[in-house]
């Protein structure tokens, strides 16, 4: 696969700067273990989408959410969208959290990197299917951005069946397990967006480490 | 007419979907299907019943995902009361249908994932299986069938449940993905081998795919099976065509496809998701006259862990002996210690070493061997895919760690007395496993080949009492050491060759115990080793890192054509110019790799290595090790520092070079010059080098002092613990002693270890919103319990202002700050110099920003 290893660095806290060699080998091994052990796996469905009083209804699921609001301005349907890079991505950094930990550090680095690619590549395929048929679709809106409710994740974990269809489960506090998992809602829309602000420049927390 | 002497004579039939029928009578999204069963038992009776009436034999109550977990005890919808209704509904299509049929208890997955990777306890899990399993079997269910399952652990627990719980025939269908793999990892012939062992009824696969791409898995199970095989299929590939799921085969293809799958030896068929009557109708038209092909037995030798079969069969496995404190004075603390690190270490490094399987003994006389083993088990396969070898003489270790075991072990073991085989014998039919057997019985190691022969004859003969197959035995022909017994060697060759060719039976051998007494040891292995594998070896312990035994290993394999055109000898010693194996060389040289901080001025000595270049940084000179450390090169500081411990006093190295280097590194990573990974590595480096310093004082007979103790916990409800994990690594190298408490820890425990062992700081980390709560409420017990602690606080989601509102008494934004925070705990205490480690020698504590004032 295609890496971005300008995005790894980001992830590890690098802001530009060149890592020493030491940490090239290591970001190496990490891609090539992670290559071997990931086994990326996507599922989408589309929803009707009605917002009333402040109320995002999506068929399966129901809240209230400004800055999802916001994200799916002009949209008529959603798509919910789930990917993980499955369970061995976890026994990776489980076993390097243990065994050595600046290796875990990059492991995940790389790990989120690969997640975010194939979500990337995921969406555009639909994307560009939806624009052939005139539809546009908003960037991926996470449960947890802004005030978009992390119990969310109940509701489309259910909708989608993710753990049926693609190994991702809950756990009681809400995080994903596998941990390299994603949910998000992403709008259908028939009015194309001029400029998508998405990813780090949606987040309030501007002084984050990882900001772009 | 029971269940199974059907399947014996016909092929049998089960019902298929059910979840999109209930949409269809509108059941809404987020609404769960359970409550049906009580809110709408007419819709259930007519679905059974129009399932019946196409022709099924099995009718699957509608309890698929049905637990306490989403149906509580005290809720509208309690998980009996549903259950119960389930059953009813299934029977009443029954009675209404006139015909003879079964009802099959339906289990699914429990939407969680186990531990570690999930926060579900295995025997939690267990634990809401068997409620399922004994309301359904009360309410009167003719079979459990457990589906849909794609964790093997998470199956073995239904398993468990279901046979602990009732008598009733047990079967068991997995889903795969595309690509024939388990959403876990696991392969058909892992969970054929796991199954099998625990002696299911009948096993198979269910939804994830269609028929048609479920033909090329159902050859990979029938070829490994050996009991009847189920196969569910979805109604085809699904795609959404306006908001509706729609497949790409229709119900005539389907039930073709079935048909085929028939052929190819599937005993029972039915379908999943989207299959409806007009499917199942099909399926039993073609079908239903079709001779069964018979179900054979596959005189198999195998066992599994989670991701991977092994077989045992021409070519010899490696069962790397090294996870055993026999002789290991620094395992047997390392045990004492519950430093589990240090024997997953041992494990992975004889997996990179080649090993097939891995050895585990925990024996120590003053450890509860139980739980110890049942931790490491745990452990081991939560980071290695090999499977293991469960090495105890106490049946309670030896159950227990079965119990938790994921997959189909290797039993180590059972002997010829009757006392052995009476408590060992049960617990491998109950768990499935491969047992190795020691020829030897209440008369002692027999000296001549034909008595161990005919022990292992008695071996095989109880064995079968037990319904235990020979496949599932491994004979120990033992070996003696050759220097107290010169025909030893020869004595355990003729055993090896006479149980494979008279008993046609397979063999293990520890190989190195016939080196005992000798110099050199390796020598005498290596060519005893050749030997035993000549005579027909099946499996061979010994120690993987040994550069000896492994290319014997090789070369016999290369020279016996196991090994295809020398691929793998070619491939292991291909690039060495002399064989070498598994040693990493040692890093020299380079200075000025970037983001480290260029060194200043004139060139420092040439330290041990050789290595050149300077090594001045920050105006002090951290010689060679320093470099090192500062590089993050482990192996190289190791080396390093072992030579300047010939010449020089450990307190002298450690503030010549050592905390200065660490200084250069934690002031680079304040000032964001160096980054995370770097930080660690170097931590890395400095703790390896730590070890050999603490080896060194250990041989002289000093302790190395610790400056005090920190507990270090991820709060209850989070299972990401790289943050505290990168704290404690930190924390050691500044000679603190870390509590690590783990991940998903609840606040009782934290208290109690704090009040227990009077600690002074506590080091807590949350990573979600979610588990903040949690953070704070192990806080408030903390200052009831534990009010003389400091508690520290860190994770992604925390800030300054979380921290102030919980009553943290610091929070730390990285790494380093935790170091800083517990410096300025325990230094305000202790005078300077008054210990012997880095951290109580320093002066020099380096501030980072916000940390100056103490304002709790």
């Amino acid at each position: 696969m295609e890496w971005n290893d300008r995005e790894i660095l980001r992830y590890m806290g690098y802001r530009g700067q060149e890592p020493p060699e030491e940490i090239r080998e290591l970001i190496g091994e990490c891609k090539r273990e992670l290559e071997q052990a990931a086994t990326p796996r996507a599922i989408w469905r589309e929803y009707p989408l009605f917002i009333r009083d402040h109320e995002i209804d999506m068929g399966c699921l129901k809240t209230q959410s400004r800055s999802l609001e916001r994200n799916l301005r002009d949209c008529e349907r959603v798509l919910l969208f789930a990917a993980t890079l499955g369970s061995q991505v976890d026994v990776l950094l489980h076993r390097y959290t243990i065994l050595q930990v600046s290796k875990a550090v990059v492991m995940q680095a790389a790990s989120v990197a690969m997640l975010e690619d194939f979500c990337d590549r995921k969406n555009e395929e639909t994307r560009e299917s939806c624009r052939a048929e005139g539809w546009h679709l908003r960037p991926r809106f996470s449960p947890g951005y802004g005030d978009f409710p992390l119990d969310c994740q109940r509701g489309i974990a259910s909708a989608l069946e993710l753990n049926k269809r693609i190994g991702i489960t809950l756990t009681d506090s809400l995080l994903m397990a596998p941990s390299k998992s994603v949910t998000a809602v992403i709008g259908v829309s028939r009015v194309a967006q001029g400029c998508s602000i998405q990813g780090c420049e949606v987040c309030a927390k501007t002084d984050c480490a990882y900001r772009r | 007419m029971g269940i199974l002497q059907e399947i014996e004579k016909r092929i049998v039939f089960f019902d298929g979907g059910m979840g999109s029928l209930l949409q269809a009578e509108g059941l809404g999204p987020g609404e769960l299907p359970g409550t049906w069963n009580l809110l709408h038992p007419e819709v259930l009776v007519k679905i059974h019943r129009a399932y019946l009436d196409a022709g099924a034999d099995i009718v699957l109550t509608n309890t698929f995902g049905v637990d306490s977990l989403k149906y509580h005890a005290d809720s509208s919808f309690p998980l009996e009361t549903v259950i119960r209704a389930a059953v009813r509904n299934a029977k009443e299509a029954i009675r209404l249908s006139g015909k003879q049929a079964y009802i099959g208890l339906d289990l699914g997955p429990t939407g969680k994932l186990l531990k570690p990777l999930g926060d579900l306890v295995f025997e939690d899990c267990y634990a809401l299986y068997r409620e399922v399993v004994e309301i359904g079997v009360s309410e009167g269910v003719d079979l459990i069938l457990i589906e849909t399952m794609s964790d093997s652990y998470e199956t073995k627990a239904a398993v468990l449940a279901a046979k602990e719980a009732c008598e009733l025939p047990v079967f068991v269908t997995v889903t795969f993905d595309e690509r024939g793999k388990l959403l876990t990892g696991g392969s058909p012939a892992s969970i054929v081998a796991m199954l099998e062992g625990l002696g299911v009824d009948a096993l198979g696969m269910n939804c994830g795919l269609g028929p048609v791409q479920m033909k090329g898995i159902l050859k990979e199970i029938l070829a490994v099976s050996s009991i009847p095989v189920i196969v569910n299929p979805n109604a085809g590939l699904p795609r959404s065509e306006n908001g509706v799921t729609v497949y790409d085969i229709d119900a005539d293809e389907f039930a073709a496809t079935v048909a085929e799958i028939v052929d190819m030896g599937a005993r029972l068929v039915g379908g999943c998701c989207g299959t409806t009557p007009d499917h199942i109708r099909k399926v039993v038209e073609l079908c239903r006259d079709k001779t069964p092909k018979p179900v054979t037995k596959k005189h198999r030798t195998v066992i599994s862990s989670f991701a991977q079969a092994v077989e045992i069969e021409k070519s010899p496995i490696l069962i790397g002996e090294r996870i055993n404190p026999t002789g290991k004075s620094k395992f047997k603390q390392a045990l004492r210690d519950h430093n589990l690190e240090y024997i997953l270490r041992e494990g992975v490094t004889q997996q990179d070493h080649g090993a097939h399987v891995l050895d585990v003994n925990v024996g120590l006389p003053e450890i509860d061997e139980p739980s110890m083993m049942v931790e490491v088990v745990r452990e081991l396969q939560s980071i290695i895919d090999l499977p293991l070898q469960i090495d105890t003489s106490d049946p309670a270790a030896m159950e227990q760690a079965l119990r938790v075991y994921n997959g189909k072990a290797l039993i180590n073991s059972v002997n010829g007395k009757e006392e052995s085989m009476r408590t060992v014998f049960p617990l491998v039919k109950k768990y499935g496993g491969v047992v190795v057997a020691l020829a030897l019985d209440e008369g002692g190691i027999p000296e001549t080949a034909e008595g161990r022969i005919e022990v292992a004859r008695k071996i095989y003969r109880t064995a079968a009492e037990y319904e235990i197959a020979p496949e599932d035995i491994l004979i120990d022909c033992l070996c003696l050491t050759v220097s107290s017994d010169s025909k030893g060697a020869l004595t355990t060759l003729e055993a090896l060759r006479r149980v494979r060719d008279e008993l046609h039976g397979k063999t293990i051998l520890g190989v190195s115990n016939i080196s005992f007494g000798l110099p050199q040891r390796e020598i005498i292995n290596a060519a005893f080793f050749t030997m035993a594998m000549q005579s027909g070896l099946s499996a061979a312990i010994i120690n993987p890192n040994s550069e000896a035994m492994m290319r014997a290993y090789y070369s016999f394999r290369a020279l016996m054509d196991l090994d295809p055109q020398c691929g793998e000898y070619i491939s292991v010693y291909g690039g060495q110019k002399t064989a070498s194996l598994g040693q990493s060389a040692v890093r020299t040289g380079g200075s000025g790799a970037a983001g480290i901080p260029a060194p200043a001025g004139g060139s420092g000595a040439a330290g041990a290595s050789g290595m050149s270049g300077a090594t001045v940084f920050d105006g002090r000179d951290v010689g060679a090790l320093g470099v090192s450390v500062i590089k993050g090169l482990k192996e190289e500081a190791a080396a390093i520092v072992a030579e300047l411990l010939k010449t020089r006093d450990a307190l002298e190295i450690i503030n010549g070079q050592m905390i200065p280097a660490l200084d250069v590194v934690g002031r680079g990573f304040e000032k964001g010059t160096m980054f995370l990974p770097q930080l660690l590595m170097s931590a890395e480096a400095a703790k390896a080098a730590f070890e050999v310093i603490k080896d060194d004082m250990a041989a002289s007979g000093q302790a190395q002092e610790k400056k005090g103790v920190v507990i270090l916990a991820t709060v209850k409800g989070d299972i990401h613990d790289i943050g505290k994990n990168i704290v404690k690594v930190l924390l050691e190298n500044y000679s603190y002693d870390v509590m690590d408490l783990g991940k998903d820890v609840p606040p009782e425990t934290i208290v109690e270890m704090a009040v227990e062992n009077h600690v002074e700081l506590v080091g807590l980390s949350a990573l979600m919103t979610t588990t903040v709560p949690s953070m704070e409420e192990t806080i408030r017990q903390l200052r009831l319990s534990a009010p003389w602690a400091k508690v520290m606080v860190g994770g992604a989601v925390l800030t300054q202002d979380y921290a102030d509102t919980m009553g943290a008494d610091r929070y730390c934004k990285d790494a380093m700050a935790s170091v800083n925070y517990a410096e300025q705990v325990f230094t305000m205490k202790v005078p300077d110099g008054g210990g012997m480690d880095c951290a109580l020698a320093r002066k020099d504590i380096p501030t980072s920003d916000g940390l100056g004032s103490m304002s709790k």
